[in-house]
């Protein structure tokens, strides 16, 4: 300590000595340096600097349109309904009455809610397979080179660039309980004698409500993927071939494992995609046969809104939202770990 | 071990706008080193593609053992390829790299493991076996790549630029080791480069390439001192060859050989060299001027080696020589060589 000192002065003594010189000596240079600088800042001021030199500004001017929209379209009509679930709103009675979790038991009470849940889940993991899986073959014939290419681009991705509502409404024609053309096209093959009231079998109708929304959605993850499989350096694949690796081997051991954080993106697209979804099951089905096709966006959508009963069906949408960001966590995270393989 | 051999092979591409390949006749010797050597663009990279079967040629025959293998897929050429990136699979284990063409050819486990040691062994990466390629340097990359090659124990090995991503001081010692490795598994090896340095220290013949077409093959030695055309005479060697116009002729020679009028013992072409510069390089002088006393007045380069101690300066003329059996001459109008 005692000895410290002694250093401690010594440092400093030079050290404001410099800053002594630097006072009293820099002054001059000071002016010389100042007077060019607040020249240049001058000319600077008089158009040097616009506003696409400034960044910040410009920043936060690029931001603004999207943080405006996801306030106005996410963030206020989340904090709502958040208020909603905890209130007797109704259609007919607006004035907002606080009580508490009491939304939350009538809807985990009532059975359809359940149905809805298990819907929505066997809904979303069947789709996924499929959206995976097609998605997955159409990307490898989206990258090949063959003649008319572009006729089949321009056809796959149709059910995509086609709304969801006009798509599902040529759905509901196609599959009409009396004069559906898969039936008819059925019966002239001889494999149907009736009709297969497609939307009327609670089974069929799942099974229907799946397949146009697997139709709607393939196009997308196919395109996800058709842009991993386009990254893969083309060395890659022709190593392997080189050492003698057929197209199974091929596409198992090299493309897909290359491609894996790009699958898991287009999964987590179609997952949330399918979860939120309520326009082709509300044009298909409405929910019917009895509920066999009730998911939790419409159920919510015809509590809250159809049933006028606000409160529930903000509850019932609300639950959605600890299941979406667990999905969402859980696929991010798959992700990351890829990337950093 | 086996023999290529490319007859009239031609590759166009863009239907038939680029011809990359053109009409190219080569054939390997048993067991040879053969360097395709060119400058960007020549068509080296895909002579050797159209050899390993990823491009089809538009015409001519490729030949491996005497065995025509056009219309056969790269994996039944018996081949082993080494890319310009190595293309190592990322997301594989340095091992799972090297056995993936063993378990491609469905060899029993056992065999596997065996082959890969042995593999592994011979180019010392043993303790590199767990590790992912992203984990590994350049140059460990390079040696996984040829491992890869090697378990397959192909009749051909296909380098394509092997060294280009290796930083100068590692590509030394690489092309060292990669000369070592194959005169010890003593495979016909075709090798493609754009550097006259890996050509000429790897090469058993090289084969130098122009605009689609083989200039000349030859040994080394041939390549440099005996050019079969003012291409190869001034595209290989640094500085590369003076050429002087005489005549109908371009007289060649090399830099080195221009010296000090001392220097040159018996039968010598005495020139005059005005000196503009003079450059000191790792221990020779570059001496760059304007000669004359051979043909038209040419800027030339002539090299000292540190054994020449005599005083240069710029701006001074002095007395040259070149020993006239060091002359080769070239036919102005096509640049090939003529005999004289």
């Amino acid at each position: 300590m005692s000895e410290g000192l002694p250093e401690g002065i010594d440092r400093h003594a030079p050290r404001s000595a410099a800053e002594g010189r630097h006072g009293s000596e820099g002054l001059p240079e000071g002016i010389d340096r100042h007077a060019p600088r607040s020249a240049a800042e001058g000319r600077h001021s008089s158009g040097g600097r616009k506003l696409a030199d400034r960044e910040g500004t410009l920043a936060w001017l690029f931001l603004m349109p999207s943080v405006v929209y996801i306030i106005a379209l996410v963030g206020v009509p989340f904090v709502l309904a958040v208020g909603f679930a905890v209130s007797d709103v109704t259609a007919g009675d607006p004035s907002f009455d606080f009580v508490g979790l009491a939304n939350f038991r009538a809807i985990f009470d009532d059975p359809v809610f359940w149905r809805s849940l298990g819907n929505t889940f066997l809904f979303t993991g069947v789709s996924m397979i499929f959206i995976v899986i097609f998605g997955k073959i159409l990307a490898n014939i989206l990258v090949a080179d063959f003649k008319g290419k572009w006729i089949v681009r321009f056809l796959v991705l149709l059910p995509w660039t086609t709304p969801a509502t006009l798509g599902a409404i040529a759905w509901l024609w196609l599959l009409d309980s009396i004069f559906s053309p898969i039936d008819w096209v059925l019966r002239k093959l001889g494999f149907i004698d009736g009709n297969m009231y497609w939307l009327g079998e609670p089974q069929l109708a799942m099974g229907s409500v799946i397949a146009v929304h697997v139709w709607r959605l393939t196009p997308l993850a196919a395109v996800i993927m058709m842009a991993g499989l386009v990254a893969i350096p083309r060395d890659m694949d022709e190593a392997a071939r080189v050492d003698g690796a057929g197209f199974w081997r091929r596409m198992f051991e090299v493309t897909i494992p290359l491609t894996l954080p790009v699958i898991a993106v287009s999964a987590l697209f179609g997952a949330i995609f399918t979860f939120t979804d309520m326009a082709v099951v509300d044009v298909l089905t409405n929910g019917g046969p009895n509920n066999a096709t009730q998911v939790l966006t419409s159920w919510a959508f015809f509590r809250g809104i159809d049933g006028g009963d606000v409160g529930q069906g903000a509850a019932v949408a609300l639950f959605l939202f600890p299941l979406l960001l667990a999905a969402a966590i859980a696929i991010l995270r798959a992700v990351r770990k890829l990337e950093v393989r | 071990m086996a023999i290529v051999e490319v007859r009239n092979l031609t590759k166009e591409f863009d239907g038939g706008k680029v011809r990359a390949v053109d009409g190219v006749d080569l054939a390997t010797k048993e067991g040879e080193y053969l360097v395709l050597l060119g400058p960007s663009g020549c068509g080296k990279t895909t002579l050797l593609r159209s050899i390993a079967g990823l491009e089809q040629p538009t015409s001519g025959d490729i030949l491996i053992d005497g065995n025509v293998v056009n219309d056969l897929p790269p994996r039944a050429r018996k081949i082993a390829m080494v890319f310009q990136s190595y293309a190592l699979y990322p997301h594989k284990t340095v091992l799972a790299n090297i056995v993936f063409p063993l378990r491609a050819a469905k060899l029993p486990l056992e065999d596997r493991r065996r082959k890969a040691n042995w593999a592994a062994e011979l180019l010392g990466i043993r303790h590199l076996l767990e590790r992912k390629p992203r984990q590994l340097s350049g140059g460990e990359r390079q040696r996984v790549a040829l491992a890869r090659a090697l378990v397959r124990e192909p009749a051909v090995f296909l380098l394509d630029e092997p060294l280009s991503n290796l930083d100068a001081k590692l590509r030394a010692s690489a092309r060292d080791e990669l000369k070592r490795f194959q005169q010890e598994v003593g495979t016909t090896t075709i090798y493609v480069t754009h550097d006259q340095v890996e050509a000429m220290g790897l090469g058993d013949r090289i084969a130098v390439l122009s605009q689609g077409k083989v200039r000349q093959i030859g040994r080394p030695v041939d390549v440099y001192d005996d050019p079969a055309d003012t291409f190869v005479a001034t595209f290989i060697g640094s500085p590369p060859m003076n050429l002087v116009a005489r005549g109908d002729t371009l007289v060649g020679f090399r830099p080195e050989h221009l010296l000090p009028a001392s220097y040159v013992k018996g039968d010598a072409q005495p020139v005059k060299l005005t000196v503009d510069r003079l450059e000191y390089l790792s221990g020779d002088r570059h001496v760059y001027g304007t000669v004359t006393g051979v043909g038209e007045r040419t800027r030339v380069i002539a090299r000292l080696p540190a054994t020449v101690g005599d005083p240069i300066e710029s701006g001074r003329e002095y007395d040259f020589a070149v020993s006239r059996d060091r002359l080769r001459h070239f036919d102005a109008a096509t640049g090939l060589r003529s005999v004289s």
